[in-house]
């Protein structure tokens, strides 16, 4: 019940905090986790780093308790434990802060920080838990009010009440999956400064991220992981990152050649004084005016939330708007259906792949055919399916993108996350699209994969498509994009002609709100 | 006035069975269970309540067997929508068929028969306040009961710590794991003591309001009960008043026919029906416009820990 009162600091030769020994963990017969170890010291931040699928949330659920590991050992400041629940965990001490947060919206903010707690009054006496957390967030500097609902939070705000849950339930091992993938670049300064006052606490963080330049500014010492394996375990201090990438992939990476930007052709689709409402009905994008040019990539930044999605869905005519006018080559196409977009070659990669993009009981042939099965050559007479053709498109596809898959009839739902997305983007980048949406296209893709969409959409822009590309990962952007336009509760902050030309910290504070003359 | 008194503290009685099937599922809904068997399971506690009331002649141990009865019709729909992962909407529809066709069949023998039920009794002190005391607190003790249960279940679900794990099961019950909350245990408790409250609405339909058993007698309540849930935005206070405006309007039409109106009875009897459709209509046009913020949010959707989003 008490909020975390920990001993003073260890001193420096202690036994680790955690000792993780031979981890193995099988999923469906294959080693998601194999012979791993891994030590973490009180007061050390230890950043594990891979790739996606190199199972470094799978080490950590094991440690949190949601996984139990099929062989190997855990040992906390020496003694031997194993868990049977998340609940055994979080009494040990290890408290783990998923990507996906787990609060209850409706909730206020004391009461998802009891949820789950034993010796809990009946009654709950609000006042006396209020000043508790008031105490807590200002020693550790971080900010939330107590007394809100989760649901009124910022993401950032989210993740803050996420922490001091942890740390009001006594965590001395706190576990951060990818925290900075949803803040700003201000964000993660105060975020990082955060985290030193709990390790100067004596407290212990395990950071899962797969953005070398970020741990390596943070963390102690770094474990690298890949393909379920502990590569090394190395001091941040005398790594480089081209040495810690080569490590992750196993091979020297290619850096995308950063094309020359270019001023693009002519206008292919603009929007003027864009309105419209998010699926709660608040109004979610405020008089958005930009054009797009034949042969430009511009890239959207923001944090999640701030009006890309219903953007994406306005511009491909799933979204209607409630003012302004989207033209395409001079026409005007607002207020028209989904396929009318379709038909002029507007192309759209959602973020929801397995809700929006794909039908996911479908199997894979009949999703390529999706947008096309009203044509030819895929009807035939309007009435009947020519499925010789669609098979032909689907392996050509399948083969050129790489997608696993049993057979072109099992479902779409029995993919995995990575080839369910490459099987979205060969369809959506396939037939020469004249403007191309796509909403994080690399997301849950291995580098080799990223690396090979990130050269396909190069070779759209080449060939005269206009791209949107909407991302959190402002590395990506700033590599790939012509232009960009950052993106804050709903309205344009501004528009940087030339990504070279500004830094991540002035995009960051447009992202937070600020207008692009006051961030510079 | 005096003409409007009767009709309220009528309205007071004809809304308690209601009242008690409504709070009993907000119970349930708020932990994320749809339960649509409400009427089914009010027709065997009203079976119940009467036929062992006939036999002991104690209508609290009627009232006992109405919610033993109902808790007992209820575990067949927490098994198969909780363990089993079973869709709510079918298995709820079952329940409501199941009970209406069961408490007939064995009810066939008791039909005409009569009983005594709970008399009503004047509260000290409140009884005579004017106009409020003989609306509120001239009745038997299972209205001043529905009294009590509304204000302690506002208070157990807004301020008491199972009350809060409750909101959060319903909310999000992959989160309220992650913190260590026994969902389905939590799931359970709520699904059978809302099927426990069906139960007493239907006893109390049989031992204390008609004092007989007739075949389908609870002619539609549990479905209003459904409809009214929603009307309360799963609070109990506004579930009171949501209730007492159902019995307003069966009052209502009840002194109608009595004072025989030109109006065809059968138009009449559709008026409680017609307020729900009403009601039901403005909801929703409201929850278009945003005002209002919806169900629970894991309402009707099962819950099994390895299944990932």
């Amino acid at each position: 019940m008490s909020p975390s009162e920990h001993k003073s600091v260890d001193s420096a030769t202690s036994t680790p905090l955690v000792s993780m020994r031979g981890i193995d963990k099988i999923f469906f017969g294959s080693y998601a986790n194999r012979g791993v170890d891994f030590d973490l010291m009180s007061g050390e931040v230890h950043a594990l780093l891979g790739e996606n699928g190199a199972g470094k949330t799978t080490l950590m659920n094991v440690l949190s308790g949601i996984y139990a590991p099929d062989a190997g050992s855990i040992a906390l400041e020496g003694r031997e434990v194993s868990f049977r629940s998340p609940r055994d965990a979080i009494e040990s001490g290890i408290g783990m802060v998923h990507q996906h947060f787990m609060l209850i919206p409706v909730l206020t903010v004391w009461e998802n920080m009891l949820l789950g707690m034993s010796g809990v009054p009946f009654v709950m006496k609000k006042n006396e838990i209020v000043e508790r957390i008031r105490a807590l967030s200002e020693r550790y500097s971080l900010a939330a009010d107590p007394e809100a609902r989760v649901w009124t939070l910022s993401i950032g705000e989210q993740q803050r009440v996420e922490i001091l849950k942890m740390l009001y339930r006594g965590t001395r091992v706190l576990i951060l999956d990818e925290p900075t993938s949803v803040l700003t670049p201000q964000e993660v300064r105060d975020f990082f400064s955060a985290l030193r006052i709990m390790t100067a606490a004596g407290h212990g963080i395990i950071l899962i991220s797969h953005k070398i330049d970020e741990v390596l500014s943070i963390s102690d010492r770094l474990t690298v992981l890949r393909k379920g394996r502990r590569v090394d375990a190395v001091g941040a201090s005398g790594v480089t990152r081209e040495a810690l990438a080569e490590m992750m992939v196993g091979r020297a990476l290619k850096r995308v050649k950063r094309p020359e930007p270019s001023r693009g052709g002519e206008t292919i689709m603009s929007c003027e004084g864009l309105r419209a409402r998010n699926d709660r009905g608040v109004v979610s994008l405020r008089s958005v005016s930009f054009d797009l040019r034949a042969g430009e990539i511009l890239g959207v930044a923001g944090v999640a939330g701030n009006g890309q999605g219903e953007l994406c869905e306005a511009l491909s005519g799933l979204r209607a708007i409630d003012a302004g006018l989207i033209t395409f080559k001079g026409e005007r196409v607002s207020g028209r259906t989904p396929r009318e977009f379709i038909r002029r070659g507007v192309s759209y990669i959602p973020v929801d792949r397995k809700g929006v993009g794909l039908a996911s009981n479908m199997n894979l042939r009949e999703n390529v055919a999706l947008k096309r099965y009203w044509k030819k050559p895929a009807a035939v007479r309007k009435i009947f399916m020519n499925w010789k053709y669609i098979d032909g498109l689907t392996g050509r596809l399948t083969d050129m993108y790489d997608v696993q898959a049993n057979s072109l009839s099992s479902p779409v739902r029995a993919l995995s996350g990575g080839n369910i997305q490459k099987l979205m983007l060969a369809r959506e980048l396939s037939e020469a699209p004249a403007v191309i949406l796509a909403m994080h296209p690399v997301w849950g893709l291995d580098v080799g994969a990223a690396e090979f969409v990130h050269e396909r959409i190069m070779e759209e822009r080449a060939r005269g498509s206009g791209i949107i590309l909407v991302s959190e990962d402002l590395d990506e952007l700033m590599e790939m994009s012509d232009r960009i336009m950052v993106m804050s509760g709903g309205t344009v902050m501004g528009m940087v002609e030339r990504p070279g030309g500004v830094t991540k910290e002035e995009i960051g504070l447009m992202m937070a709100g600020e207008t692009m003359e006051a961030a510079r | 006035m005096d003409v409007l008194i009767p009709i309220l503290a009528a309205a007071v009685r004809s809304g308690t069975p209601v009242l008690y099937a409504t709070l009993g599922e907000i119970l349930t809904e708020r932990s994320g269970v749809m339960n649509l068997g409400l009427e089914g399971i009010m027709l065997v506690g009203a079976f119940a309540g009467f036929s062992v009331t006939q036999s002991t002649g104690s209508p609290c141990a009627g009232l006992a067997a109405a919610f033993a009865a109902g808790v007992l019709v209820t575990l067949v729909h927490a098994f198969l929508c909780i363990t089993m992962g079973a869709n709510q909407v079918v298995s709820g529809l079952a329940l409501a068929m199941f009970g209406g066709g069961m408490s007939a069949m064995l009810g066939r023998a008791h039909v005409g028969r009569t009983i005594k039920g709970l008399s009503p009794f004047k509260l000290p002190v409140l009884g005579d306040v004017p106009v409020i005391g003989p609306v509120f607190f001239n009745h038997d003790a299972m209205v001043y009961a529905s009294y009590a249960l509304v204000a302690l279940l506002a208070f157990f679900i807004f301020k008491t710590r199972p009350g809060m794990n409750l909101r959060a099961v319903g909310e999000s019950p992959r989160a309220s794991d992650a913190m260590g909350l026994p969902v389905v245990r939590i799931r359970y408790l709520y699904t059978l003591l809302g099927g426990g409250l069906a139960g007493i609405a239907g006893g109390y339909l049989s031992v204390v309001y008609t004092q007989m058993w007739v075949e389908g007698m609870t002619a539609g309540r549990g479905w209003i009960a459904v409809a009214l849930v929603i009307f309360s935005i799963w609070h109990p206070m506004r579930a009171a008043l949501g209730c007492y405006l159902f019995g307003g309007i069966d009052a209502l039409q009840m002194r109608m026919q009595a004072a025989g109106t030109s109006v065809p009875a059968p138009i009449l009897l559709m008026l409680p029906y017609l307020m729900t459709l009403a009601v039901l209509t403005f909801i929703s046009i409201r929850k278009r416009q945003g005002i209002l913020l919806g169900a629970p949010a894991s309402l009707g959707s099962p819950f099994r820990r390895e299944e990932r989003e």
